[in-house]
């Protein structure tokens, strides 16, 4: 593949193949949208303690998981009539595991939206909440960096999120230890601390999710499967 | 909730770049030539992937072909490995078929044939002026498109090239001979009671097997089969791609087919050619799954051809 830029999948002689490996793009992209509108929101709804929005977020993870379905079949239906191959083929493999993650990012927001109202019916302190925004957008940048890789086939972009990968690891750690801090300080903090620990666990595992995401992006452009692969490695194939 | 993500937006602005060189649905076949990626140039005798391998069954190198002054097969260099099957993959006029009836000198009897460069059976010259080409297409059988089995019967279909070959003394053996061959081509059971019947009151499918019993009852090394499926049904395909499993273990096979599925489903290796050259050579899996040319790409996932 010369230049990876350039790479689409609306030029086969079939139009209606040309459409259905578009429109599969084109829906997993919307789905990405509103995973990541998901995840934004129930941290907007936690750290503004709006109970409202937390509603939403918990309600708006059905229309998620209708997507997921909706994808999924869509996948299957090209495999049948197709037999896509190459590209083609690992798009649409990519497609049905990636799928995968973002339902599980949905259900991760759904998480901290019922967090959120456990939270805002526990009382309104702010203890905590710098560490959930700083991690939230940290791995909301992922998530949308790893969309936007998929979006224009930038193997590139996928290995920058996959190193950021490390550095929320790290920020998750330390986040943990200051909440360990506020408990031994005071153990009526305990409750509350143990909250937004789920919470920023659950950030933390976007984060991952954002990686599986842009592995399958280098898998789509590349061909070669960097899963439990080295950096190192994952680099060579990337930079070939 | 906003679901126009700033990435749904780039990809509609990379979905408008592609716009600028628009496809158009069910163009002709002969104005293809005039667009991409189909015009990449290639360079002659360089073959991407693997095309050699240790100790090969046919060794094949710089092999030109021309039917008077056009160049059909423009040098090509492969092995075929022993006990392999290998799938010859590519569109109508590539010269897969040129290339593969090389294999058994089959193009002797085109006047204007003219073959060039280093082809070797077992390390023997194939083109050898001294050769006897009766004895070498005994080795390297070959299997055709449509079914064609000789107006006789079921028996004699199979025991005809025995006999010329005087491969049975006896009537004994060529009764083994037959029931052998049309075990392996999986079509005792339907013929063992009508082996005096005519071959041409055969179904299609049963032709084509019988054609392969044929092929295989002078015990030959090599099978060529030039799209030995494409005017049988899907059952009848089924039975023959098993059959060309089961022969992998004794024989050498190369194969033709316009279904890329065929060549996925059958094949150890597949070699791509594209206007008489060998673009790629590759494990099967390799190529349907990540090939390394793009015009190997394109074919196989439907982009022309």
């Amino acid at each position: 593949m010369p230049n990876n830029k350039d790479q689409v999948y609306g030029d086969h002689i079939s139009q209606r193949f040309n459409n259905e490996l578009l429109e599969l793009k084109t829906r997993f992209l919307e789905m990405g949208g509103l995973v990541e509108a998901q995840i934004g929101s129930a941290v907007q709804a936690l750290t503004a303690n709006d109970s409202v929005l937390a509603e939403q977020v918990s309600a708006g993870d059905r229309g998620v998981d209708q997507m997921e379905i909706g994808i999924d079949e869509e996948a299957i239906l090209i495999i049948a009539r197709r037999q896509p191959a190459a590209r083609d083929l690992r798009l649409v493999i990519a497609v049905i595991k990636m799928v995968v993650d973002l339902e599980r990012v949905g259900d991760e927001a759904k998480k901290i939206a019922k967090l959120a109202l456990k939270l805002e019916a526990e009382g309104q302190t702010s203890l905590g909440y710098v560490e959930v925004r700083h991690i939230g957008s940290h791995v909301q940048a992922m998530l949308h960096d790893s969309l936007d890789a998929f979006a224009r086939l930038d193997a590139e972009q996928a290995l920058r999120v996959m190193k950021e990968d490390k550095r929320v690891d790290e920020e998750y750690q330390a986040a943990a230890r200051t909440l360990l801090t506020h408990m031994m300080e005071d153990t009526r903090n305990i409750s509350r601390c143990m909250s937004i620990m789920w919470v920023l666990r659950a950030l933390e595992r976007v984060g991952d999710h954002a990686c599986n995401i842009a592995e399958n992006v280098i898998f789509m452009v590349k061909g070669e499967d960097v899963r439990h692969t080295p950096m190192e490695e994952t680099e060579r194939v990337v930079g070939r | 909730m906003n679901t126009m993500s700033p990435s749904i937006s780039a990809e509609a602005d990379m979905r408008s770049k592609g716009a600028a060189v628009p496809v158009p649905d069910g163009r002709r076949k002969d104005t293809l030539m005039e667009d991409k990626p189909e015009d990449t140039v290639i360079e002659e005798g360089k073959t991407v992937g693997k095309p050699f391998t240790a100790d090969p069954k046919f060794k094949l190198r710089n092999v030109d072909v021309s039917y008077g002054a056009d160049r059909a097969i423009k040098n090509i260099s492969l092995d075929i490995g022993r006990n392999e099957v290998i799938a010859f993959i590519g569109p109508s006029g590539c010269g897969k078929s040129t290339f593969l009836r090389c294999l058994n000198r089959m193009n002797d009897s085109i006047d204007i044939c003219r073959v060039k460069g280093s082809l070797e059976l077992d390390e023997q010259n194939i083109y050898d002026s001294k050769r006897d080409v009766v004895e070498l297409r005994a080795r390297v059988g070959m299997v055709f498109q449509k079914p064609n089995p000789f107006p006789k019967s079921i028996y004699d279909n199979v025991a005809y090239g025995p006999r010329i070959h005087g491969l049975a003394n006896r009537k004994s053996e060529l009764d083994d001979i037959v029931e052998n061959s049309l075990r392996k081509a999986g079509l005792w059971n339907e013929a063992k009671d009508r082996l005096d019947a005519m071959a041409t009151g055969m179904s299609g499918g049963q032709q084509q097997r019988l054609c392969i019993a044929r092929a295989i009852a002078v015990s030959p090394e090599v099978i060529l089969m030039d799209e030995p499926c494409s005017a049988l049904d899907p059952i009848a395909t089924a039975r023959v791609e098993e059959l060309i499993a089961e022969m992998s273990e004794s024989y050498t096979i190369v194969i033709v087919t316009h279904s890329m599925q065929q060549a996925a489903r059958v094949s150890n290796r597949t070699a791509y050619f594209h206007m008489g050259h060998l673009v790629e050579v590759n494990e099967t899996d390799t190529v349907f799954t990540s090939p390394q040319h793009p015009l190997t790409e394109s074919y196989i996932t439907g982009r022309f051809g």
